[in-house]
């Protein structure tokens, strides 16, 4: 494996990583947005509320290493892709942004009308970044960007059948996703009438990211051929099997009640489907044409991109550990949330009147 | 590079709104930066008083504080993000040919916010449940940590005023990189230090001027008192040093981008004996409109004698060299810096005198006045900083090896212009959700110290709630 391999590898890990941390972001937005009328989501939306604070924004430290490698390990791609796909790339900067405003705002308001307005915005941003995000990807993998300063077309590059598959995948594994982790949430915060609710759309959400991946190799068959052969063979194969079974996998773990395995699973099921995605397109970085090889930037800079990756995984992997650990066992309290919102999110259950008891005037 | 690829203004109408969004987009994120390199520093300082004195007021102030740095760091990430986008949107010109030469340094930063916002979500959530000892230790590592962040970023931006550690190959691409000297250019170490200094001022002066503010209002209990002693006076001693880093920035402009030091002086004709112009227009023709001159400081100032020869603007090709008007923006923007830090610089004084006399907070309202507005006036220095930098660079984005014009987007005007409006629109959003949890955290702070006042005091002065936050 040349130092070349080996950025790529991990540029395809951060992706895969920023798929889960910043999807399930992203899919709690769409949970919230499909939530329904003000009174029967209610209780979702409080569990959303609940489960997300501004600190989570740092999942888009993962976007933002991802682009560092490449524009560092792969200069030219970097140059290519946002300046051909540059409208995709600014929706999906735009849904990233208006996402966390949406939310922040959202959290502390009480009153109605905004509360619906952030409600809307926060949502629909949810599901525009992500598209957008992937449907970049899909102009890549189906080989619609070429090589230089805005050389390709600024349109067909990311609206194209490959484009809209990769970008409905991207939405529907971060409702999957998400709809997982609030399970877990909500069984934390007492509230079995959600974790049942999070199940249903647990299960829902990965047979629908089942059957839009099963639909996109179509499309891929006649889209994107190289790709197709790609996923159907070798590496690429395997790991399109292995995000097979996780999903099944996961549906039959939160039967059980697993919460840890189920989180995993899911985990696992979103990231091998971004691997499949790497490893059938190999050995290019632009296909049809432009390799690993020939796309990477100077060796010695990609040494010590590998290098400072290296150090900050030492360093970083503790810490993140420790922070999991203090988490499992309950020693970190979302404390500062009582600074920022004026009545607890979730009460235990619905008042005797039905409504979701969010109580500003209890305090 | 040759000259050849560079174009005129007329033909890349693109260049000003991708300019302008640039600018927008790093001034409202900067305005950020030296609350996450500073205010984790401060909070853990009170978080250590509190510690050691047992002083639930301090720990009061420091658990307060931490939830600021969060919101703080939430909406930094937001708006990095897009810088990083803008990289490839408005400058693909650049990456595509240095990407691979300065990335380095942002693969630093980019893995340094990482370990922070691991570190602060620890430290954040940890109030409760950890214990105190603990969870102070567990706060240590955030300030080195935004350090390093801070490293990476000001590397990046160094090496693209003095880009060194590379060779061009007959195609006129870079080759033969030697990271160690890409990184450790020769502006680093005078900038870096420099912009450290600015947040830890910026950060000082902000966050004092809030309390200051309260104690203008009658608000003079232990909580005012301790929130504005602690990061004030880290403020006031960073100052001074701050002018002799500045001073030593400005002396290392001058002799490694000669051109750079006569735009942002507006010096036109090389030669000794250059006066020093305080603000002052440059027109086309060299010569120099309005302002106050005064001889020979110029040529002083860079090389502590009057016979100093300065480099004039003239000196090189009009198409390598700023233009009239940017050289006054710069030169404005450097006078702005310069003369809010001497202001402050006195504020600083005023304080520290008053300490050595009286062992006491200085008496004068015009004092708190002063310390009200001292955090404000640090973020318009910080500006006027990086404007004085960034406008004082051009027309090279990479200095000498890459103009502004080849690094361009080939995207056309249009669409820029509307997706800078996008962006305003979107930004003025983010603006408004930020200043308004600020409030409603003031607001709640404020309620739950009077319930705190009622349980444990008996009311002093019903007239002023004994223990508001600001
Ligand atoms: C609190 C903020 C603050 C204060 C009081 C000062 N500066 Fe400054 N200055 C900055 C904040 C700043 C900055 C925002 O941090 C900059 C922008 C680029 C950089 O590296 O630091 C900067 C840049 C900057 C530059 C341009 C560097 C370049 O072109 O790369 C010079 C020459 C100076 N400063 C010099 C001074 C002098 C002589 C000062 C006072 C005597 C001074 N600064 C006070
Ligand atoms: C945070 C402080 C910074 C501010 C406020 C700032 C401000 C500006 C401004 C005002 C411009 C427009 C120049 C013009 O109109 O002529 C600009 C351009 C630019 N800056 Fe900065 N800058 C900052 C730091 C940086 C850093 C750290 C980098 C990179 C590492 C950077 C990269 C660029 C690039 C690529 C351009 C566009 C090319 C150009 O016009 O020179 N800036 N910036
Ligand atoms: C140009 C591309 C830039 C990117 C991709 C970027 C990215 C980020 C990110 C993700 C954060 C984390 C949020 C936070 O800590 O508040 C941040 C904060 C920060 N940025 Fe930027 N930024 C850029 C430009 C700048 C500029 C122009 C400066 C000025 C020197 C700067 C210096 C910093 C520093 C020192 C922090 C605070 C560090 C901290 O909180 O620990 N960055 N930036």
């Amino acid at each position: 494996m040349t130092s070349a391999d080996a950025v790529a590898l991990v540029l395809l890990l951060g992706i895969a990583a920023y798929a889960c941390g910043g999807g399930a972001d992203y899919g709690a937005g769409f949970w919230d947005l499909t939530a329904g009328g003000e009174d029967t989501g209610a209780r979702p939306r409080a569990l959303v509320d609940y489960a997300m604070a501004p600190v989570w924004e740092a999942n888009n430290v993962w976007l933002i290493f991802v682009l560092v490698l490449t524009w560092t390990g792969f200069p030219q791609v970097f140059e290519s892709v946002l300046s051909t796909a540059w409208l995709a790339v600014v929706l999906a900067a735009l849904g990233l942004v208006l996402r966390g405003a949406g939310f922040a705002l959202r959290k502390p308001t009480r009153q109605r009308v905004r509360r619906r307005r952030y409600t809307a915005v926060f949502g629909v941003a949810s599901i525009v970044a992500p598209f957008f995000f992937a449907a970049t990807l899909g102009g890549v993998a189906s080989g619609r960007i070429p090589l230089g300063n805005r050389a390709g077309d600024r349109v067909t590059s990311w609206l194209n059948p490959t484009s809209v598959v990769f970008g409905t995948l991207a939405v529907a594994a971060s409702a999957f996703l998400a709809a997982v982790f609030l399970v877990s949430d909500a069984r934390r915060y007492g509230a079995p009438d959600l974790v049942a609710y999070f199940r249903r759309r647990s299960v829902l959400a990965g047979g629908a990211l089942l059957a839009v991946g099963a639909v996109g190799l179509v499309a891929f068959r006649f889209d994107a051929r190289p790709l197709y052969d790609g996923l159907l063979r070798g590496w690429g194969l395997a790991l399109l099997l292995v995000a097979v079974v996780a999903t099944v996998g996961t549906a039959l773990l939160l039967r059980r009640g697993n919460h840890l395995g189920t989180r995993l699973a899911a985990l696992a099921a979103v990231t091998s489907m971004v691997l499949a995605w790497g490893l059938a397109q190999r050995p290019y970085v632009l296909p049809p044409t432009l390799t690993i090889q020939a796309g990477a930037g100077d060796a010695d800079s990609l040494r010590w991109l590998l290098v400072v990756t290296a150090v900050a995984v030492v360093l970083v992997g503790p810490a993140l550990a420790l922070l999991y650990r203090l988490d499992l066992t309950d020693r970190l309290a979302a404390d500062h949330d009582d600074d920022l919102v004026e009545a607890p999110s979730i009460p235990s259950r619905p008042r005797p009147d039905g409504s979701p008891g969010l109580r500003p005037a209890d305090r | 590079m040759t000259g050849t690829a560079y174009q005129i203004l007329a033909d890349q109408p693109q260049i000003l709104p991708a300019r302008e969004q640039m600018a927008f987009t790093l001034m409202v994120h900067v305005i950020l930066v030296p609350l996450g390199v500073a205010l984790p520093f401060i909070t853990l300082v009170m978080n250590y008083l509190g510690l050691r004195r047992n002083d639930r007021v301090a720990f009061q102030l420091a658990r307060r504080w931490s939830t600021v740095m969060a919101i703080q760091f939430a909406i930094g990430v937001v708006t990095g993000t897009v810088l990083s986008l803008e990289f490839g949107l408005l400058w693909p010109g650049l990456m595509g040919r240095w990407g691979d030469v300065f990335g380095t340094g942002f693969g630093i930063e980019a893995w340094a916010f990482f370990l922070e916002a691991v570190l602060i979500s620890i430290y954040l959530y940890g109030w409760k449940r950890l214990s105190p000892r603990i969870h102070f230790l567990l706060g240590l590592p955030i300030p080195l940590v935004s350090l390093l962040g801070a490293f990476g970023i000001l590397s990046a931006n160094a090496w693209m005023n003095t880009p060194h550690g590379f060779t061009l190959d007959a195609a006129g691409n870079p080759t033969a990189i030697s990271v160690g000297k890409v990184l450790f250019n020769p502006m680093l170490g005078p900038q870096y230090w420099h912009f450290i200094a600015a947040a830890y001022m910026t950060a000082g002066f902000l966050v004092g001027g809030v309390y200051a503010v309260g104690w203008l209002r009658g608000r003079r209990d232990r909580y005012h008192r301790l929130g504005f002693l602690v990061p004030f006076t880290l403020a006031a001693i960073v100052t001074p040093v701050q002018m002799v880093l500045g001073d030593g920035l400005a002396r290392s402009v001058f002799t490694e981008q000669p051109q750079k030091f006569a735009t942002i002086e507006i010096v036109w004709q090389t030669g000794g004996n250059q006066p020093e112009y305080l603000f002052g227009r440059l027109q086309p023709d060299g010569t120099v409109a309005g302002g106050i001159k005064i001889p020979g400081l110029d040529s002083f100032l860079a090389g502590f004698s009057r016979d100093t020869v300065v480099q004039g603007l003239s000196e090189a090709p009009a198409d390598q060299r700023a233009t009239a008007r940017e050289a006054t923006i710069a030169h404005w923007a450097f006078d702005t810096m310069v003369g809010i830090g001497t202001v402050l610089l006195l504020l600083s004084v005023w304080y520290g005198l008053a300490w050595l006399r009286r062992r006491d907070l200085p008496r004068s309202r015009w004092f708190y006045r002063c310390a009200a507005v001292s955090g404000i006036a640090s973020v318009v220095a910080v500006e006027a900083g990086w404007i004085t930098a960034e406008v004082g660079r051009q027309p090279w984005v990479v200095w000498e090896q890459m103009k502004v014009a080849e690094a361009v987007t080939n995207i056309s005007a249009g669409p820029i212009w509307a997706s800078f409006a996008v962006l305003l629109v979107v930004y003025a959003l983010i603006a408004w959700a930020f200043l308004g949890l600020l409030l409603r955290l003031r607001l709640r702070w404020r309620r739950q110290d009077a319930e705190l006042a009622r349980e444990t005091e008996p009311p002093a002065q019903p007239a002023v709630p004994a223990a508001a936050a600001p």
